[in-house]
């Protein structure tokens, strides 16, 4: 059963980590991803925003597939919302197995498949003034299909 | 039925939620659609370009010819861009 959270507030990669090994003896790999705010043409802050209920369950959903296609001993997902300027960071992906490939490989799938389909929106506030909402992919459209076949 | 709102859908709507109680002709997603773009030049405007907008009923990802019923939940937003 994996860990979905979303929240304003910072998460800790660390303490995290520390959370998915307690106790445990069989995990031989975690690997994680942190995605951040980069700070592209003038950009003063992102704003996301989310339809609760909905975006934690799509979130668990994902996870399930994860564990479905990898032996996870453990897996993390924190996204956050509200305004976030540049070098915060917004989402954490978190996975734990016995062997590094599953680890790796399910910490890939879980943020591809998270971009496509969690209901998340980011807005872009520059510092001029001007806003806009973000526009989906067609890369990040790509990356989530290459794991469709498997 | 409880209609919800998000990002730029909700700005050019002009509201986040409301609820509404369409024909019982309108019993899919492609033809609430319709009947929502019909209530105001906000909803006109956030229905103008179909292709651009996602739909959830009772939050799970549904396609233009998916059911609607009294008392479902269905939501309208731009593709996601999380992550």
């Amino acid at each position: 059963m994996a860990t979905v959270r979303v929240q304003e507030a910072a998460f800790d990669l660390a303490a995290e980590s520390a959370l998915l090994a307690a106790g445990r003896t069989d995990i031989g790999g975690m690997a994680s991803f942190v995605g951040l705010c980069r700070a592209d043409d003038g950009l003063a802050a992102l704003t996301l925003e989310h339809y609760p209920g909905m975006t934690e369950r799509a979130i668990a959903a994902i996870a399930a597939q994860a564990e479905a296609r990898w032996p996870l001993t453990g897996c993390t997902v924190i996204h956050r919302v509200g305004r976030l300027p540049p070098g915060e960071p917004i989402v954490l992906v978190l996975t734990a197995s016995s062997h590094r490939a599953a680890a790796l490989e399910s910490c890939a799938f879980l943020i591809d498949w998270l971009k496509t389909r969690a209901p998340f929106w980011k807005r872009e506030e520059f510092a001029d003034g001007r806003e806009r909402w973000v526009e989906a992919k067609a890369e990040d459209d790509a990356a989530a299909s290459r794991w469709e076949a498997r | 039925m409880k209609i919800l709102y998000f990002a730029w859908v909700r700005q050019k709507v002009g509201r986040a939620e409301e609820a509404v109680a369409p024909p019982p002709e309108v019993t899919t997603v492609a033809a609430l659609v319709d009947w929502l773009a019909a209530q105001s030049p906000g909803h006109a405007d956030a229905f103008a370009n179909r292709r651009t907008i996602r739909c959830a009923v009772n939050q799970d990802f549904a396609t233009p010819d998916h059911p609607v019923a009294a008392g479902d939940e269905i939501a309208f937003f731009p593709p996601v861009t999380g992550g």
